[in-house]
């Protein structure tokens, strides 16, 4: 297990992440003087939160050998079905602070939910996580579709007003999803290093088997990994849905190779067993700001945009790479 | 000479009389044929996946319950793809499980699909093309489109006219597809012969609200000097404006749409957005026209013509109007 290192020597492969972000923060500076502004910079890391978010919790799925490829189309659902419940409730109870807290509530239980089923269906069900993931991908979507009737649910303007400062509000300068994705980050660490189920997460990815052997409840950890995601997710989308405010079938799409993009650039292993919560931040960041710089200037043909991103991932993943 | 003037005139009009009859009698017997079947329509359209197609799926259902109920003898199928392989596929079942006789269809993709089309018309399917148009016509026999050069144009013209020639604006585009090249270069074409106004430059935002969100908060970082945004769809155009809102910039004055979704209509009509003012249509509910018409012919055995481009227009408030349906989800 990963605490039990003998020695913690200098690993140049562990600073990739970090590297390639330094580089790319000084060409976004040498190409535009606005990229290093404070603004840009919180606009960057705000829109980060919810990829971040969807990361720190996708990064406790990998390790544990698991993957999940719905988290997007979940979000939408979430997004949609708690805006339905909160127009719902707006005319029955009285203050609309009240009707967005209860909104927030459910995006967390249904997320939770959804993540549980997701586990219970791997573990018990015994059915491949990517196929299971698989399905649910299509059916939240589908789910969501249906209830918007292909156009988009959009939140009651007063209930707007009363959660707009979620997303739009800040606190000492920094915005609220940044200081959210921050503590989701800390907790995350805190959970994967320094508790007994952080332990067994990895443990569980590094050899099932001998976990379980080792007394380990394998099924049960596995179980609230999955759950820990959904609650990740309800996060997520509890701050997503005060910036526009509304659901369509176009929300939260590929955010799934967003999230597990970020997770793998962040120097977790792909096979499971061993990953990193700091890097898993750093790469959600990278990524954003890929795009943020490819916005900021005009050198390259937009329709290149999708091949300078790939050439990142993969720099970058080069850059940590560990010998067999 | 006489005789021979009239025996020859009289032949001559017994022959044409003759013929007229010919013609008419074919014609009559022809169309009683058709007229005497009914009618199997199938509709083949992109699955519900953004607010437009969801506005495409809303119309054909809409023109189904209708013409359905009008005319006891017609039959409409409709079917949703949600990607070209899917879409030949429920081609294929529509032509021999369905046995429909004609088929409206709005390709996923232009070039995939010209081969299934193509298959089915040599089946004797009566072919309608929507919007996306085919690689080779010959598959089809009438071809109904919204004029996606009419989509750039407008909205050029409009700001040309109202900023009297000069503003920057800056563009936010759809997703790299040629019809999203139509409208840019009719766009840009027509704001070439006014050399103060200046595009700041266009990104793809991929007629995405959280996409458009994302490119508009760049945009207001890197250009300090903004007049309008032509955000090129309805969709775009509701990310744009919460990034402007939530960067309190006042230096816009316009944020220019397209397609003429139900809400910016509604803003227009209400003048409650300063920012909103005009829109231009594209509606989808073009594919409720298009079978309506395909299965009014059929019907009666008639043909459409070739080609029927269904125009955009400027929606301003005067003609808002016109252009508002509130139970559509688009």
């Amino acid at each position: 297990m990963s605490t039990a290192k003998p020695a913690r020597r200098f690993d140049p492969h562990r600073f990739g992440p970090v590297v390639g972000l330094l580089l790319l923060l000084i060409v976004g500076t040498a190409l535009n003087p606005d990229f290093a502004t404070w603004d840009n910079l919180m606009n960057v890391l705000t829109r980060t939160a919810f990829i971040g978010i969807i990361s720190i919790g996708m990064c406790f799925v990998i390790i544990s050998g698991g993957i999940d490829l719905s988290v997007g189309s979940m979000a939408a659902l979430i997004a949609g079905g708690m805006i339905l419940l909160m127009n719902a409730l707006a005319g029955s109870v009285g203050s609309p602070v009240a009707v967005v807290m209860l909104g927030m509530l459910f995006a967390l239980l249904l997320g939770g939910g959804f993540g549980l089923a997701h586990g219970y269906l791997i573990t018990r069900g015994r059915i491949e996580p990517f196929i299971v993931t698989l399905g649910t991908l299509g059916i939240f979507r589908a789910v969501l579709t249906w209830l918007a009737d292909g156009g988009a649910i959009t939140l009651d303007n007063d209930l707007s007003d009363a959660y707009g400062p979620v997303y739009y509000g800040s606190l000492i300068g920094i915005p609220v999803p940044v200081w959210v994705f921050l503590a989701v980050s800390v907790a995350g660490a805190v959970l994967l290093n320094r508790t007994a189920f952080g332990r067994y997460v990895q443990a569980i990815g590094s050899n099932e088997q001998v976990a379980r052997f080792a007394a380990v409840d394998v099924d049960r950890v596995k179980l609230l990994t999955y759950g820990l995601l959904g609650v990740c997710v309800g996060i997520a989308t509890v701050l997503y849905v005060p910036r526009l405010g509304s659901a369509s079938p176009t929300t939260g799409l590929l955010w799934e190779l967003e999230a597990i993009a970020a997770v793998i650039v962040g120097g977790t292993s792909f096979k499971g067993g061993e990953g990193r919560i700091a890097g898993t931040l750093i790469g959600a960041v990278l990524l954003s700001v890929i795009s943020n710089i490819l916005n900021l200037t005009s050198i390259i043909s937009v329709y290149l945009n999708a091949a300078v991103q790939g050439c990142v991932i993969i720099a970058v993943a080069f850059l940590q790479r560990r010998r067999p | 000479m006489s005789e021979v003037a009239r025996y020859t005139r009289r032949l001559v009009l017994g022959a044409g009389l003759a013929m007229t009859a010919t013609v008419a009698l074919g014609g009559a017997l022809g169309s009683a044929a058709f007229a005497a079947d009914t009618v199997k329509l199938g509709v083949s359209i992109p699955a519900a996946t953004h607010g437009f197609t969801g506005g495409i799926v809303w119309w054909a259902n809409q023109a189904k319950a209708e013409l359905e109920k009008a005319h006891p003898n017609l039959k409409v199928t409709v079917k949703t793809a949600s990607g070209a392989p899917e879409q030949a596929n429920q081609l294929q079942d529509l032509v021999t499980v369905t046995k429909i006789d004609s088929l409206v269809i709005f390709p996923f993709e232009s070039a995939a699909l010209t081969q299934p089309v193509m298959q089915a018309k040599k089946k004797g399917v009566y072919v309608t093309v929507v919007d996306r148009g085919l690689t080779d016509t010959s598959a089809q026999d009438a071809y109904i489109a919204g004029d996606n050069t009419a989509f750039g144009r407008i909205p050029a013209e409009y700001i040309a006219k109202k900023y009297n020639g000069k503003a920057n604006i800056v563009a936010l585009r759809g997703i790299p597809t040629t019809l999203d090249n139509e409208r840019w270069e009719a766009f840009t074409g027509v704001l070439k012969q006014y050399p103060d106004i200046k595009i700041l430059d266009g990104k793809y935002a991929n007629w995405n609200r959280d996409d458009a969100f994302k490119v508009t908060q760049d945009f207001l970082t890197r250009f300090k000097d903004i007049d309008v945004v032509w955000a090129a769809d309805d969709d775009m155009a509701f990310g744009v404006l919460k990034a402007i809102e939530q960067a309190k910039r006042t230096d816009i004055k316009e944020v220019f749409g397209g397609a003429g979704s139900k809400t910016m209509v509604k803003t227009i009509l209400d003048g409650s957005n300063p920012l909103i003012r005009a829109d231009v249509s594209y509606s989808p509910k073009f594919i409720y026209d298009a079978i309506k018409m395909t299965a009014e012919a059929r019907l009666k055995g008639d043909k459409l013509p070739a080609t029927h481009i269904i125009p955009s227009s400027l929606i301003t408030k005067e003609n808002a109007k016109e252009f508002y349906f509130p139970d559509s989800p688009y």
